[in-house]
């Protein structure tokens, strides 16, 4: 049908553009009751009393709930509480909660309620939390209840470390010639998705749950409110509509427990909770921060022989998913690069700051920035161009991961092919800094990404397909369409298997945990990997069933008939044929007998064959494929202001069959936009008291219409050997090497080493003074 | 609560509010025109932009009373105009969340500047934020309808 490839519409377009697609806020809550979050002004404090006379004096409020009676909860470490109990451990984290009949109200008691603290010493960094004499974020750490592989260390501020033992180390700094060491440090941030995160509960008199949420992760709602709450797992719907934007913050659970919580106090009637926008980004989780040190051994000709790598990942006051970034970390430590041998500790840090959900790339852009920055200063060590060091050492088929993972044509990218594809489209050859005058140059920066997903290893991902009379499919999956279009994805998948004009598919935006089939998680970008397998095998189920029951009425075998074209025909005589309108809801003879019925398909994928990390070495087999890639920023850089403005910014990514040419192009350049936001300006910004004091979109700024520069997109295409139709993850891609990209650029730029996030002139300032910089100077 | 009439894309609606509830407010709980979306509730991310008499405006900045004798119009009264196709021509969203108030702020800047220069644009278009595109499909889509607006008036000279 040539439909892979094409820029189809977006199924759910005219939606989007009419305002009548509707996000979880925008169902009606006249028949619910309205919660407000109170939260804590302190980073760091023993709660001494609630005093929540005043605001249950409140007209309309139904319940006042603060964090005494309820179980604790986390993905890996069971360390946090729905509600604080005893003491808060982060600015803004939830104390108390209030039900009541109308928003106005419920912020008016929230207001009210009286808090009392004793402020505690704060732990600022995750290098400050490993300090001897720290304070601890969670005394009780031992006690707590977790998965079984995850290793937090009690009595530390450690949650989780992940080693990585590959090779030999004493052989890799005997080989190498030239060696550099550098250090990084960036800060919390937020994902900033323009829809705060909104959840409604409701618990029915006979015990059922029905959640509605704006989430990535509604089927991990379900299962946790399961494990968390104890009730039954069938007794709880969930259903999460249109989703506005999400970028990982929206695959942790939090809210929904809140609002859960929230209904369990008034009796189960339905009760709202939508965030405010600083809530949004304090009280939900937000983007993980990190200390990080990297050193690199090579010899003299460029070939690295040694790397070792120390990862603090700022986890923040729980270990929710921090715990898992900083293993995905530790799977790709060394970026893209084949390396004999690697020594890694990745730690997830308690600390007391807003704690870490996943954010798109999952570690990855912020290891990326280390190691990518380090290979830079290589290069200048060595005198090497900077292209051609990271070409030397591109990963390939034959090597193997930081977890020895033996890579081939299928299940690696060509990172060489994206280098080379990068140089022709900046022009490398040109040279890295020209001169404009007037005090400004213009400064290429460069870098090279991977990533695999690290998802649970049983992750899987199913697909119901049913007919309309007219011959049509509805489409029916677990992915959430939180913006990457995957579901129009899907419907290509589908429309070109079974030969079909795309028109005639359906697709169901809506996600329900009671009547979709279960898709893990929309993350890791496995929506089109994961579910457009299963759409494959859901596809392959409706063809036999379309032969099966055609092969009676054509008096032929299923094995001689072909589907396609909106028909089943006899393959050597397509004449001989039935319209699939006529069989898709069963055949009727002309006499009135009837065979067959309506045609559910059905299909399911699940990842296969990969494995735990060994605790001591980190081998094994934790996620399926490697997408890579070579990115690039230009920048025009005013060398007495130290200001500058982003140009141009380029991605060669292999991100194997492009299913749908416009769609994968967004994504890349949406990604490559939060990626330049992230190394450029975003920052929590933390006072002494541990206080972030710019929760506000005036104040964390992400970049506005005007400011972006010019993308440059291009695919190099190593096909999947097992994805449909040879796809690889791309959601991701895009963001992850361009904070390191910039840091580059501008490092060269400013002739300075430029180490931590975000590279604002200011930062490039400071670094300039410790160096002796004067305005003198120029 | 105070009942007063509000015109809201060309029919006037009763309707009973507090009398600081804001216009984003009214017309998401009161109306049902939910459309317009709460993004930050303080004038930073444009996604709740309506038109107010032809200019845009920020819903979650001004009073619903101020929109009284006023004439309203919200996404849902936008029906097949040329941005709306331009934005899905050119992939110009993708969560669509912020699409609302993108659109209502263009739809604005077209009217008053059809020949609107890259000054104006920004000018506009900065009071919105989009956290998935890269922006630059939505400048194709503006840029695509200035051009349209450009032949149009070419053409029009034309058969004068």
């Amino acid at each position: 049908m040539g439909l892979i490839g094409k820029s189809v519409l977006r199924k759910e377009a005219w939606e989007k553009v009419t305002g009548t697609a509707r996000y979880t806020a925008d169902y009606p809550a006249t028949d619910s009751l309205h919660a407000k979050i109170v939260v804590s002004p302190y980073a760091h404090a023993v709660i001494k009393g609630i005093q929540t006379s005043k605001a249950k004096e409140v007209f309309g409020v139904r319940a006042i709930i603060t964090g005494e009676q309820f179980p604790l909860t986390g993905e890996e470490i069971r360390d946090r509480p729905v509600l604080a109990k005893d003491k808060v451990r982060h600015y803004g984290e939830a104390v108390a909660l209030v039900v009541a009949d109308t928003p106005q109200q419920a912020k008016r008691a929230a207001e009210l309620i009286e808090v009392e603290y004793e402020p505690l010493p704060v732990v600022h960094s995750p290098t400050a939390a490993l300090m001897p004499n720290s304070p601890l974020v969670h005394e009780q750490l031992g006690r707590y209840k977790r998965e079984e592989r995850v290793y937090p260390e009690p009595g530390t501020n450690v949650a989780n470390r992940t080693k990585i033992r590959k090779g030999s180390m004493e052989r890799g700094w005997n080989l190498a010639e030239v060696t550099v060491e550098e250090r990084f440090s960036f800060s919390p941030s937020d994902h900033a998705a323009m829809e705060t995160r909104c959840s409604t509960a409701e618990i029915l008199p006979d015990g059922k749950v029905y959640i509605m949420t704006s989430s990535q992760a509604p089927f991990m709602a379900k299962r946790l409110i399961n494990e968390y709450f104890g009730v039954d797992i069938g007794k709880i719907v969930v259903e999460t509509p249109f989703v506005g934007g999400a970028y990982g913050g929206k695959a942790s659970i939090q809210l929904e427990l809140l609002a859960f919580i929230a209904s369990m106090a008034v009796g189960g009637r339905k009760v709202r909770l939508l965030n405010i926008r600083e809530q949004d980004m304090l009280t939900s989780p937000c983007h993980i921060g990190l200390d990080a040190t990297v050193k690199l051994g090579s010899t003299r000709d460029g070939k690295i022989q040694a790397a070792e790598l120390l990862f603090l990942f700022d986890g923040g006051a729980y270990s929710d998913k921090g715990a898992d970034l900083s293993r995905a970390a530790a799977v790709d430590c060394t970026g893209p690069y084949g390396i004999e041998n690697v020594w890694c500790d990745s730690l997830c840090v308690y600390t007391n700051h807003p704690y870490a959900a996943p954010f798109r790339g999952f570690s990855h852009s912020e290891l990326l920035f280390a190691v990518e920055r380090t290979m830079d200063v290589l290069a200048d060590k060595l005198g090497m161009d900077r292209l051609q060091l990271r070409y030397i050492n591109a990963i390939r088929p034959g090597d193997t991961t930081p977890t020895q993972v033996k890579l081939n044509n299928s299940n690696v990218g060509n990172l060489p092919g994206c280098i080379d594809r990068l140089k022709q489209m900046i022009n490398w050859e040109e040279g890295m800094i020209q001169d404009l005058g007037n005090g400004k140059i213009r400064v290429k920066g460069v870098s090279c990404i991977w990533k695999t997903s690290t998802i649970e290893s049983d992750a899987g991902s199913g697909v119901i397909l049913t007919f309309n009379r007219d011959g049509s499919i509805n489409l029916i999956s677990g992915v959430i369409e939180i913006g990457t279009g995957t579901k129009t994805v899907l419907a290509q998948i589908l429309a070109e298997t079974l030969k079909m004009d795309i028109r005639m598919v359906h697709v169901q935006m809506k996600v329900n945990t009671q009547s979709t089939p279960e898709h893990w998680k929309t993350v890791a970008s496995r929506g089109t990997f994961m579910a457009g397998r299963a759409v494959l095998a859901a596809a392959e189920d409706v063809i036999k069933q379309l032969k099966s029951t055609a092969s009676c009425v054509l008096r032929a075998q299923p094995d001689d008939l072909e589907v396609g074209y909106g028909k089943i025909f006899l393959r050597d005589e397509p004449d001989i044929h039935l319209d699939i309108k006529d069989v898709a809801y069963g055949y009727v003879y002309s006499n009135g007998n009837a065979i067959g019925g309506q045609i559910i398909g059905r299909g399911h994928y699940n990842l296969r064959r990969l494995t735990y990390m060994d605790k001591e070495t980190g081998a094994g087999k934790p996620g399926p494929e490697w997408s890579v890639g070579a990115q690039a920023v230009e920048i025009e850089f005013d060398k007495k202001h130290l200001t500058y403005r982003i140009v141009r910014a380029f991605s060669a990514v292999d991100i194997g069959t492009v299913l749908n040419e416009k769609a994968a192009r967004g994504q890349v350049m949406g990604a490559m936009s939060m990626g330049l936001a992230f190394g450029g300006r975003e920052t929590f910004v933390f006072d002494k008291w541990g206080r972030v004091l710019n929760p506000q979109l005036r104040t964390y700024r992400p970049l506005r219409y005007g400011e972006h520069p010019e993308y440059h997109v291009s695919f190099v295409v190593t096909p999947q050997l097992d994805a449909a139709y040879g796809a690889r993850g791309a959601g991701e891609h895009g963001l992850m090497g361009m904070p390191a990209a910039l840091g580059n650029a501008l490092s060269l730029a400013a002739g300075v080493k430029l180490n931590e996030l975000p590279l604002i002139p200011e930062q490039i300032w400071k670094m300039k003074q410790k160096e002796g910089y004067s305005h003198a100077d120029l | 609560m105070i009942t007063a009439r509000l015109t809201v894309n060309g029919e006037q609606r009763e309707v009973a509010f507090r009398p600081s509830a804001t216009l984003l407010f009214v017309l998401r709980e009161k109306l049902g025109l939910t459309g317009a979306k709460p993004g930050c509730l303080n004038g930073d991310c444009g996604a709740c932009t309506v038109n107010v008499n032809g200019t845009a405006m920020k819903s979650c900045l001004m009073l619903a009373v101020e929109g009284l004798n006023q004439t309203i119009l919200t996404i849902e009264g936008l029906k097949d105009s040329p941005v709306q196709h331009a934005f899905i021509e050119h992939f110009a969203f993708q969560c669509g969340y912020c699409t609302p108030g993108f659109i209502m702020n263009i739809n604005s800047l077209l009217k008053k500047y059809p020949e609107a220069d890259d000054y104006t644009i920004k000018e506009f278009l900065s009071s919105n934020i989009c956290r998935c595109t890269g922006y630059q499909e939505i400048e194709k889509a503006v840029k695509s309808l200035l051009k349209m607006n450009r032949e149009d008036r070419a053409g029009l000279q034309q058969d004068v």
